[in-house]
């Protein structure tokens, strides 16, 4: 699936992203994304091209045979640039968590290249991936399944530690644990506790202390609020938002909620069965979509007003997700959306700046995977 | 992963009296998390104590069901009969002075007598002695064959499971060959040919024929606990195959087995008497259950006290084991709480 082609231009589109934001920086009074954005971009200390994850589907009980393949993740690419938090959208199925397990090499991609600061770390193993690991790490969904139940806070804490024992001498692993607990707002004398003497919102807080522990420059945030109440999401995401400041973090955050995303991210990327439809600044994304699919998402998105509610524009899309087994030709996203033409069962469109922006200052010159992107602003409409 | 001991023990509330309970505390901790039930008890007790912390002492799985399982009466009544059928057979003479191999062909068949309260069977033998003195060998088979099958089943299935594709898949084909075999019948075929008089081979073919159960249990076990976050979050850490079978998949994949296996030790005993029943377990000189019984069924009708008290003595044994398996079973189960 992925086509050559596809490489250079989201190398082109780097410099067109960096041109956007300094657009915005000029706007900077209305814009969100401005503010949030971090000051300087640089080089980007994750870039993700064309990364592609198919599950064989088998068949026979001892000699498996290979029927067909779920198309999982399906080419995938997008930057990552120091401390910024890149959000990434999509309903149930559309491959979010397996883009979180092929950056940290959880599983083996299919194809595609993962460069963690210039070094493709996805053929990566033994000493040199347990280095590259000790600088991308995970906060998992589930605070319940994350924490091993058998081990203590400190034992939970500390075994970055043990794996990485350059990182701390053993005689300070026990004060480092402590300031953890504090860094996440825990009682550092919680130490020899039990994973479930903790409520969901602390064991999420133990699961981002184990992930801070290496000190790492990426953290990869599979739905971490997702499982938790939410008044709890608000205090893990502002302590997120904490610790970026804080360590200058990069994040990956994966969620389902858009209004997360919106608050944390400085960029999004919204995906549709195992393909980024779209990617841009939080106002591009949320204010002036033009992939279909997007608005069609944030269309979906409550609204708290009922006279706002009333006049705004729902797009409701029939049908269900297609099987990733046996995705649509060309546009995967033709069999539900209303646009739909002969060329998008031909013809896949690229991650790119639609023609008819490109050159535009506005919000709406940002990658869109449609061959008709247009703005369509089901946010704000009344 | 073992880190010093010294610096831990200040852990509840900074209580150097604490010294003593914490720090066995925190051996059986960090030696893995098969030992601590130890520590969530009483270790957890004292210190919890001797910090006044306001929180609850530490709880695990383990500590829950120990707790569950010192209220259960039919925990406590087995646990009894276990520990006193553990006893007379590592001291046999605390409570009998005869010889079970002393026997008196006059006396043959002769009902209860004082100082011989069973009476005595076909060859003149005490049946108390002999019923005492069989408790030895039962439990031997029962514990030994038990831990074979809990050590080779669990190796095997847990390997098959943390690594699953075409060893997995080979080794679940044999145990379902295993299971195809009928346990007497195999018995019969392949102890027929040994003539050792001792109980190995009789708990070899018990290990042979009961691995499989176990092996498939542990498999399933492990491929759950494998797919938890945390072992996902271990790896991603950086951890070694080693440490995450260890550290995290065999703590928390072990109950099952465990469960399984003690229930299993009641089957076992039982099975060794009906091998020694059908003549190709056990063989005189050794002392055993199946034994007396295969040679007082005979005379049934006769003197059926030359049956009835190592046939008593076998079902209590065996009742009991399994009973403690079937406790512990529920005490393990968050879910039956």
């Amino acid at each position: 699936m992925a086509e050559p082609k596809r490489n250079d231009d989201s190398m082109d589109a780097t410099p067109n992203v960096t041109e956007v934001e300094t657009a915005d920086a000029a706007t900077v009074a209305e814009s969100v994304a401005a503010i949030e954005a971090p000051a300087q971009r640089g080089e980007p200390i994750l870039q993700v091209r064309n990364l592609v994850k198919h599950f064989p589907l088998t068949q026979g009980i001892l000699f498996k045979k290979q029927v067909g393949a779920v198309k999982a993740v399906d080419g995938v690419s997008f930057d990552l640039y120091q401390g910024e938090t890149l959000g990434i959208v999509g309903e149930s199925g559309c491959g979010k968590s397996t883009v979180a397990k092929l950056l940290m090499t959880l599983e083996q991609a299919t194809a595609g290249e993962v460069f963690f600061k210039g070094q493709d770390i996805t053929r990566l193993s033994g000493r040199a991936l347990k280095a590259v690991r000790r600088n991308i790490q995970m906060v998992f969904q589930d605070p319940y399944t994350s924490l091993n139940p058998r081990m203590t806070v400190g034992d939970i804490i500390g075994e970055p530690f043990d794996i990485h024992p350059e990182v701390a001498p053993k005689g300070d692993r026990r004060r480092k644990v402590q300031e953890l607990l504090d860094v996440v707002g825990l009682n550092p004398e919680y130490i020899n506790r039990y994973p479930h003497q903790f409520s969901g919102g602390q064991r999420q807080r133990i699961g981002i202390a184990r992930g801070l522990a290496l000190n790492p420059e990426i953290i990869i945030c599979d739905e971490p609020v997702s499982a938790l109440d939410v008044s709890v999401q608000a205090q893990v995401i502002n302590l997120m938002e904490k610790l970026q400041d804080e360590f200058n973090l990069s994040y990956i955050f994966i969620a389902h909620d858009l209004s997360i995303v919106r608050h944390i991210s400085d960029r999004v990327g919204v995906m549709y069965l195992g393909k980024i439809a779209e990617i841009g600044t939080d106002t591009q994304i949320y204010d002036h979509p033009t992939h279909p699919y997007t608005q069609a998402l944030l269309s979906a998105v409550p609204v708290p007003d009922p006279d706002a509610r009333e006049g705004r524009d729902r797009i409701i899309l029939s049908g269900d997700v297609p099987s990733p087994a046996n995705p649509p030709s060309g546009c995967r996203f033709r069999t539900r959306c209303w646009k739909a033409q002969d060329k998008c069962a031909t013809e896949v469109p690229l991650l790119a700046i639609p023609e008819r922006f490109k050159g535009t200052d506005g919000h709406t010159a940002h990658e869109s995977a449609c061959h008709f992107a247009e703005e369509r602003d089901v946010v704000h409409a009344a | 992963m073992p880190e010093p001991q010294s610096r831990r023990p200040d852990d509840n509330g900074g209580a150097i009296a604490a010294t003593g309970a914490g720090g066995g505390m925190d051996l059986a901790t960090s030696e893995g998390g098969t030992l601590e039930q130890r520590p969530g008890e009483p270790g957890g007790g004292t210190g919890g104590g001797a910090g006044g912390e306001a929180t609850g002492r530490p709880r695990s799985l383990w500590s829950d069901a120990w707790r569950d399982l010192r209220r259960n009466p039919v925990f406590v009544l087995s646990g009894l009969v276990i520990v006193f059928l553990v006893i007379i057979s590592i001291w046999p003479s605390l409570i009998t002075s005869g010889n079970p191999l002393s026997c008196d062909l006059a006396r043959a068949q002769d009902g209860s007598r004082p100082g011989h309260p069973f009476g005595f069977n076909g060859q003149g033998c005490d049946v108390y002695t002999r019923t005492v003195y069989g408790a030895r060998t039962s439990v031997v088979v029962g514990v030994l064959a038990s831990l074979g099958v809990a050590v080779v089943g669990s190796v095997l299935g847990g390997l098959a499971g943390f690594f699953g594709g075409f060893w997995d898949a080979i080794l679940s084909r044999i145990t379902d060959i295993f299971f195809g075999i009928p346990v007497v019948l195999g018995g019969l075929v392949l102890l027929s040919v040994v003539t050792s008089s001792t109980v190995w081979p009789v708990i070899g073919f018990m290990v042979l024929l009961g691995w499989p159960q176990i092996s498939r249990i542990a498999r399933g076990s492990v491929i759950t606990v494998k797919q938890n976050d945390f072992v996902q979050a271990a790896r991603a850490l950086g951890a070694s195959n080693p440490r995450m079978m260890l550290r995290h998949i065999l703590p928390n994949a072990v109950a099952p087995v465990i469960v399984v296996a003690t229930i299993a030790l009641g089957t076992f005993i039982a099975l060794e008497a009906t091998l020694s029943y059908l003549g190709v377990g056990l063989k005189p000189p050794t002392v055993s259950w199946g034994i007396d019984i295969s040679d007082a069924s005979p005379y049934i009708r006769n003197s059926p006290h030359m049956l009835l008290w190592p046939a008593g003595a076998l079902a209590i044994t065996v009742l009991a084991f399994i009973m403690l398996g079937d406790a512990v079973r529920d005490a393990l189960d968050p879910k039956l709480r």
